[in-house]
């Protein structure tokens, strides 16, 4: 395990500071190429930088090329990929407009190399109850897993921060679950998520100087659904992801289809006289986390934010418990 | 409204160590068919066809848990 601390700090320290040098040279760049989007949330034409993917790529890809230096297992090598692939796949999206169904099939696509290079493990651990062998089933949920988890985050990512916030808390709740359940290389590989996505998260706050965009989300989406895969902590990873969920389940469950948020004609929230968010009574807009949050009383982002973050260590906290249970059977 | 909220999120992991339960000790056992020449993708099919109904269950019980506890909201 002693053997581990250096890599644990050195890869942190180099995915945190990474994304922190990086996004204010690249809101600068994409401010100059007027590559900017308006905040809706904001009073009059707030104009914020997008995409933020390409900041947040470079620091998970640096942390993870310098702990392969030291680690040299293959779990790194896939993960690598996988989140590359999300990461293109989201920049392509955010340059162009594509249909609803794009999304999920190429990130169902880009899932494939762990099958490939074998980091994965056909046994499904479930709290309690032990493990049950699926070796055909399995591989539909590593296709399942990517575009899953990568849609759930770029749904979330609403309001200011809250995908980077939201992705903070899961990601470093998954690597406490994966020091409980003894996978000590996977808690490690794990970090540069959570300190990319702190680090970007000093840039998204409220008030954002720059958004993730589809690159962005997909990126942080999809290193947590490959870890979810590599790690063997799918259970985990999908309760510590559970309020995500929730938003996408409502979204679908309203909506009967997938389609894409922009495609959406009703709107589910809208803005009072003193700019606070507020549910509205459209029936044909989609049901979502937020509109639930406002159901009762107006709010202002900052408000429903705390909420959502409180949601999240609720569910972050069930992960933790839910991987002390993986440890005792019946 | 959080704590209907906190409920729902508590249901849904209620529900996914319930559902984890009967997987193994229902699918598990599946493997064993293979042991007395079941061929494998008979026995793949099963458990694949088990787990999507599950699925299918687990959603409908949450549309129902949803509707139960956010009567109130979702009245848009």
């Amino acid at each position: 395990m002693t053997e581990l601390i250096i890599p644990a700090i050195v890869c942190s320290i180099v995915a945190f500071f990474t994304v922190y040098l990086t996004t204010p040279l690249l809101i600068k760049i994409l401010i100059k190429k007027n590559y900017t989007v308006k905040d809706v949330n904001k009073k009059g034409d707030v104009m914020i930088a997008r995409p933020g993917g390409p900041a947040i790529i470079l620091g998970i890809l640096f942390s993870e090329i310098i702990l392969y230096r030291f680690l040299q297992i293959p779990e790194i090598l896939s993960i690598m990929i996988v989140t590359s692939l999300s990461f293109v796949i989201g920049y392509v999206d955010d340059r162009k407009v594509l249909g609803g169904w794009f999304k999920p099939i190429a990130l169902a696509l880009a899932a494939t190399p762990i099958i490939f290079l074998g980091t994965y493990d056909s046994n499904l651990a479930f709290p309690l109850f032990g493990e049950v062998n699926i070796p055909i089933l399995y591989l539909a949920i590593i296709v399942f897993m990517i575009p899953i988890t990568g849609n759930t985050i770029n749904s979330i990512d609403v309001l200011n921060g809250v995908a980077s916030g939201f992705m903070t808390i899961a990601s470093f709740s998954l690597s406490i679950s994966l020091f409980i359940i003894g996978n000590l290389d996977l808690m490690v590989v794990s970090l540069p998520l959570g300190f990319v996505s702190l680090a970007f998260y000093k840039f998204h706050k409220l008030p954002s100087k720059i958004f993730p965009g589809d690159s962005g989300a997909l990126t942080l989406g999809g290193m947590y659904g490959a870890i979810a895969i590599v790690g063997h902590v799918e259970i985990i990873a999908a309760v510590a992801l559970l309020p995500a969920i929730v938003n996408s389940f409502l979204f679908l469950s309203s909506m009967k289809k997938i389609v894409e948020h922009r495609q959406v004609k009703g709107k589910p929230v809208e803005h009072t006289d003193d700019h606070k968010l507020k549910a509205t009574s459209d029936k044909t807009a989609p049901v979502t986390l937020v509109r639930l949050i406002l159901a009762r009383t107006p709010m202002s982002e900052k408000q429903v934010e705390t909420q959502i973050f409180k949601l999240a260590i609720f569910s972050g906290t069930l992960a933790i418990v839910t991987a002390i249970l993986m440890r005792i059977s019946l | 409204m959080i704590i209907a909220l906190f409920g729902f999120l508590f249901a849904m992991w209620i529900l996914i160590i319930i559902g984890g339960g009967i997987i193994v000790t229902i699918l598990g056992p599946f493997s064993l068919l293979e042991e007395i020449f079941v061929p494998w993708f008979v026995s793949s099919g099963i458990k694949a066809g088990f787990a999507i109904s599950l699925v299918v269950i687990w959603i409908f019980i949450l549309l129902k848990v949803k509707n139960w506890i956010f009567k109130k909201e979702l009245n848009f």
